[in-house]
């Protein structure tokens, strides 16, 4: 492990199911995540994921990467695209990482997160133990 | 808008939190995975973002929480949450400027197990013109 290695890249689907398990999971329950009526009518071409959801699965790939959650020290992003979640499809959260810092035990990643080719989180980092 | 003098305040929320083992499980099911008996490292937002509805838009503060939107999210996890900690949140509004009409609220919360510090979560909170 050297710093700039680049992580193997995971691809996880999101659909409107996942969304209304997440609201279920998480007690956030906007409508724009799972009524398109509405999403449109604030103006969002679509609904779209919530953005502690994309932040949420990249944290699992945090996880694995730290081999478990408890390794994960700090993790932060910013929610700059929404991902969109159009009825009846599954759409992409491809997400990649490159090792930025290595100090002692703890590693700093820099972490990539994509939906339909889009960058969705900016500045998103996370350290772990490893 | 929000009450420029509740900037720098801390505020607790209503009460100590227990959290479940099933809470945690359904956290985990939704991101696939297999290890529930450490919650996730963003789980604790299903409590600092309920709290801070409750806290950011009572009469004296006056945050507009329906037209929010989530600008970023940081986590320091110190000690890993488990199923059956019971624990305490503060509230403090860090900073607060309005650009373009938006109103851009940064918010720190602080969970504790005890007396001791688990989990510091900043958020920053966008209400849109």
């Amino acid at each position: 492990m050297e710093v700039g290695a680049v992580l193997d890249e995971k691809v996880f689907y999101l659909d409107r199911a996942l969304l209304k398990q997440y609201a279920d999971a998480s007690g956030d329950q906007n409508p724009i995540h799972q009524n398109e009526e509405f999403a449109v009518s604030v103006g969002l071409p679509n609904v779209i994921a919530h953005g502690m959801l994309t932040m949420a699965l990249v944290g699992k790939y945090v996880s694995d990467f730290a081999g478990g959650a408890a390794n994960v020290l700090e993790y932060s992003a910013r929610f700059i695209k929404p991902v969109i979640v159009p009825a009846g499809e599954k759409v992409d959260l491809t997400i990649s990482a490159t090792i930025a810092e290595i100090d002692g035990d703890k590693v700093s990643l820099t972490l990539s997160a994509t939906s339909a080719g889009v960058k969705v989180l900016g500045m998103a980092k996370a350290v772990v133990r490893k | 808008m929000l009450n420029p003098d509740s900037v720098g305040s801390t505020f607790a929320g209503t009460e100590s939190i227990t959290v479940s083992q099933s809470e945690i499980d359904a956290f985990c099911a939704v991101v696939g995975e297999t290890d529930t008996t450490i919650a996730p490292p963003t789980f604790t937002i299903r409590i600092t973002l309920t709290q801070f509805e409750e806290i950011l838009t009572r009469p004296e503060i006056g945050l507009d929480w329906s037209r929010l939107v989530h600008g970023d999210q940081k986590f320091e996890i110190f000690t890993p949450v488990k199923a059956g900690d019971q624990l305490t949140c503060t509230a403090t509004i860090e900073s607060y400027r309005v650009a373009a009409g938006n109103e851009i609220v940064s918010v720190r919360s602080d969970l504790r197990k005890g007396a001791e510090l688990a989990v510091s979560a900043w958020s920053t909170l966008v209400v849109r013109a």
